[in-house]
């Protein structure tokens, strides 16, 4: 903050300093006197927090803790927001090899309670490298933490880090849905590799029955200073107190929209389109013969796959929207759903770009995900466009989405956890779908290759990114059209 | 060229309905206040409606204070209010009625979509009466409960609008004072808070303290949603922000619409004068926010301060047209020219954006700035007008014709149910990019009616 102001009363007369266009973003920044671009803080949209977040979950055994965490984790670092998890029940396997039965979570076995003390604070202290040493801005402590002298402990840690606290609390009574959950995630835990399955859910029944003694759940009086979120039921219920900033707002929203029903979500692209067989990207083109087989393909296949009170959104492009019309039930235009915008390269080929602008050509190469079109986007801007999109796809049930190469590759990498490094190199093929059905803590994939020949837009990253680097370099790995 | 697409598909591509996102609801929602007298209620019924109508979702209050003052033409005093008052009673019911009445009118004849029921609602029994009602016309019904125990609140409210109330013109503000506290112990008595066991297969949010804690229960669909998600983010601390314009650009000198120019002479002087203009109002804690556009950016240079850059405040894309003159356009585009004029607001420029377009990409500007207290948002035309029809309630028929001149800041503050506007014109000369609608809007017009209402240019 300090180096903007300095500069300024340097300067004297003139206050405006210049600015100069980062040529990757194309984001205008101060230069300083030698010409380049300064360090530049908030280039992002909304500076989510000031100071590092600690996500402190709370709850029994098998109430989705765990589920919460992850799910959290993947969505606030698919919004550019650096955060990991750290779980304490793996800090215990690592200290404990072999988990033996429930005895060792027994308030009263002396010994067990030590070394969980133990795998916590060397967790806390992991959490202190990440936030303080990594540039990590949310930590999710996730264990059971359900003592208030324990989350003391955890508070005290974060107050003399300067770290915020936001506690997430599951609350459920349900048994239904702890047993559903400890036969999805805890039997193939490697705590009950070697049990069957009725030996194994009889002992974490009574490794649950460990922890309800002493548990003392968040209070609206007694943690009534405390910033929490207490989630009752799977989401039947919320109790939220006392929300400090932005990120934990962004948080509560989140998790008030999440759902645990089963369903699936199905990712196309539209068929192919006239530009795309001439090899041009962007544009606003109509199918080609080859793509209106597909969209007649893919009615067969929705067809066939008999889904209940399936919703299908495309863009607002043509060639979603063709598409979509083959399929034959209503659907929904979505513009958040369309393609990423080249700006200047609209409706050009690789070769006609690599002609017309080598340097912005090989600026994309080096850095895909931030690179953004002169006058067009980047993909982080795409996946800023998309927030709602997920927002929405979380709260929904079984969707079909008919969207675009760069769409599709961002909401991919959301549901597949995908760094912002591998998400432009997705491979989202023509006349495929992916079927996504959420399953345990990840997402299960399957992909349906609808038996329509199409041409592959897929471009790799070349070998040389450099901007000196020759035309034949360039070109190396654009896939062939007409 | 179009190939042989359903003439559906047509009219979805060029102005009507699902414009950026699809439907939020499927059958009408009755938004349904509960809470004592001087709780927040129709602050919160007035502020939901306001975002509700910007956001796209017809939306209208029905305050039943409002019926009940059509129905008693003088109010005497909280006696009224007394819960062994038959009389009384009957007309109170007898309002309710009449309201309702009209809800089913605005959501079967006006193409209302959420009606927001501002009343005490604080006993059981009226709660059932309404969710009967609404279960027979077949409309989902969500419940906002505003608990606060704190006095000091409710006096401050008292005093902000109750004092001024039709009902208390003939009262000074102490009597007033005296007497609306007795109405509140009126309903003190038969107060029944929504319950999360006895009426836990509501869908509802309590905000408890104006918003220290909330509790929410069942939450039905997406609208229901973005509802708890805006209650949760605003709050009632004072705070002002500040619009403004970038400094007059090298392009609106030029009379060309859109690009990403540099600040003409006169824009840089504007800049330093907005600087000294925000030192001499002392804002404590000022967050200064721009666009990724040269001309805001620099603008905000000048300030000296830290400010962030929002990629969704750039002004509307103007698509095929960026960088033209209006005469340009007239000359290259006549037809896309007319459709703009009749319909400034859905009009979206090929390749480009419309207003429809430019609001929903500013609503998390607005969340944010719902979020936030002391703000000068840096911006454009057609952005500013948007953030404005926000803050004072503009139609979208208004919003595309808000006048919003360059080198002029609008200092806008919180104040009872709305916003104080103060507008400071920081006295460097600019151009006027404020076209009006000409009053020819047909596509068969001559290039003289089109571009009768152009400012000038060089």
């Amino acid at each position: 903050m300090s180096v903007i102001e300095n500069n300024t009363e340097q300067c004297g007369n003139s206050l405006t300093r210049e600015l100069t266009q980062n040529p990757l973003k194309k984001i205008w920044v101060p230069s300083s006197k030698n010409g380049l671009p300064e360090r530049h803080i908030s280039q992002r949209k909304v500076c989510m927090t000031n100071c590092p977040t600690l996500i402190v979950t709370v709850g029994l055994p098998a109430r989705g803790k765990t589920y919460i965490s992850k799910k959290l984790t993947r969505y606030l670092n698919w919004i550019d927001v650096p955060t990991k998890e750290f779980n304490v029940g793996q800090y215990r396997r690592e200290c404990v090899k072999i988990y033996k039965s429930f005895e060792f979570f027994r308030p009263d076995n002396e010994e067990g309670l030590k070394i969980r003390k133990q795998c916590a604070l060397a967790a806390l202290n992991d959490v202190r490298q990440f936030l303080t040493d990594e540039g990590g801005q949310v930590a999710v402590f996730d264990a059971t933490n359900t003592t208030r002298e324990r989350r003391e402990t955890i508070i005290r840690f974060a107050e003399q880090n300067g770290f915020k606290v936001f506690f997430v609390e599951s609350v459920c009574e349900d048994p239904d849905v702890i047993a559903e959950n400890i036969v999805q995630v805890k039997l193939g835990s490697p705590d009950y590799t070697h049990c069957n399955t009725e030996e194994a859910v009889a002992d974490f029944m009574k490794r649950i029955k460990c922890y309800e003694n002493s548990y003392q759940p968040l209070d609206e009086e007694l943690d009534r200073d405390l910033s929490f979120i207490k989630i009752i039921d799977v989401g039947r219920r919320y109790l939220v107190n006392r929300v400090q900033d932005h990120i934990q707002s962004r948080i509560v929203y989140y998790l008030m929209n999440i759902h645990i029903t089963p369903r699936s979500i199905y990712l196309c692209r539209h068929g192919e389109s006239d530009l795309n067989v001439k090899g041009r990207i962007g544009g606003d083109s109509g199918l080609s013969a080859r793509g209106k087989q597909f969209a007649d393909a893919l009615g067969q296949f929705i067809q066939s796959q008999n889904i209940s009170d399936l919703k299908v959104w495309t863009s607002q492009m043509k060639r979603t929207i063709q598409t979509a019309e083959a399929v034959g039930v209503p659907y929904e235009q979505w513009k958040a759903l369309n393609e990423i915008d080249a700006g200047v390269c609209e409706e050009l080929m690789y070769e006609e770009i690599q002609l017309k602008f080598p340097l912005e050509f090989a600026l994309r190469d080096q850095d895909k995900y931030r690179y953004r079109y002169p006058k067009g986007e980047s993909y982080e801007d795409l996946v800023q466009r998309l927030e709602p999109v997920i927002m929405e796809l979380e709260r929904q049930e079984n969707v079909l989405v008919i969207c675009h190469q760069a769409v599709m590759r961002c909401l991919l990498a959301y549901f597949l956890d995908k760094t912002a490094e591998e998400l432009p190199y997705l491979k989202c093929p023509l006349h495929t779908v992916l079927k996504l059905t959420p399953v345990a803590y990840g997402c299960k994939v399957e992909s349906v290759c609808l038996k329509v020949e199409a041409v592959n837009t897929h471009r790799d990253r070349p070998m040389n990114v450099n901007v000196h680097r020759t035309a034949e370099d360039a070109l190396q790995t654009v896939p062939p059209h007409l | 060229m179009m190939d042989a697409l359903p003439k559906d598909f047509l009219r979805r591509t060029r102005c009507d309905s699902a414009a950026s996102r699809p439907q939020f609801t499927n059958c009408p929602t009755m938004i349904v206040m509960v809470g004592l007298p001087a709780r927040g209620k129709t602050y919160i019924s007035k502020k939901l409606t306001r975002y509700l109508n910007w956001i796209g979702v017809p939306t209208q209050v029905f305050n039943l204070g409002q019926y009940r003052r059509e129905a008693v033409q003088t109010y005497k005093n909280y006696e009224f209010f007394r819960p062994d008052n038959e009389e009384a009673m009957k007309i109170r019911r007898a309002c309710a009625s009449s309201a309702m009445k009209d809800i089913a009118n605005y959501f079967a004849k006006e193409q209302g979509q959420v009606a927001v029921f501002d009343a005490t609602n604080t006993t059981r029994e009226r709660r059932g009466v309404i969710i009967s009602f609404a279960k027979e016309k077949g409309y989902k019904v969500f419940f906002i409960e505003s608990i606060c125990d704190d006095p000091e609140i409710i006096e401050a409210n008292i005093m902000q609008v109750k004092l001024s109330s039709p009902d208390y013109e003939n009262y000074d503000k102490e009597e007033a004072l005296v007497d609306f506290l007795k109405r509140i112990d009126c309903y003190k008595m038969s107060y029944v808070s929504l319950d999360e066991e006895k009426e836990r297969h509501l869908s509802f949010i309590k905000i408890f303290n104006v918003g220290s804690r909330y509790l929410v229960n069942r939450v039905q669909d997406h609208m229901q949603s973005r509802i708890v998600y805006y209650l949760m983010n605003i709050h009632v601390t004072p705070r002002s922000i500040y619009l403004s314009r970038h400094g007059e650009s090298e392009l609106n000198l030029l009379g060309r619409i859109g690009g990403d120019s540099g600040l003409s002479s006169q824009g840089l002087k504007y800049a330093r004068a907005l600087s000294e203009f925000i030192r001499g109002q002392s804002i404590k804690d000022l967050k200064v926010w721009t666009s990724h556009m040269r001309r805001t950016i620099q603008t905000a240079e000048a300030l000296g301060v830290p400010y962030e850059q929002w990629k969704a405040l750039n002004e509307i894309d103007a698509g095929v047209c960026e960088e033209m003159t209006y005469e340009e356009i007239q000359a290259t585009n006549p037809e896309e020219f007319a459709l703009r004029d009749q319909d400034k607001y859905r009009y979206r420029y090929p390749k480009g954006e419309s207003y429809e377009d430019l609001v929903h990409r500013l609503e998390p500007v607005i969340m944010e700035l719902e979020r936030q207290e002391n703000v000068l948002v840096i911006c454009h035309q057609a952005v500013m007008r948007c953030l404005l029809a926000y803050f004072l309630d503009k139609s979208a028929d208004d919003l595309p014709y808000l006048k919003c001149p360059l080198h002029t800041v609008l200092k806008l503050t919180p104040l009872a149910y709305g916003c104080k506007v103060e507008s400071f014109y920081l006295n460097i000369q600019a151009v006027n990019t404020h076209r009006d609608k000409p009053t020819d809007v047909n596509i068969a017009r001559k290039p003289e009616e089109a571009l009768r209402t152009v400012p000038e240019h060089l």
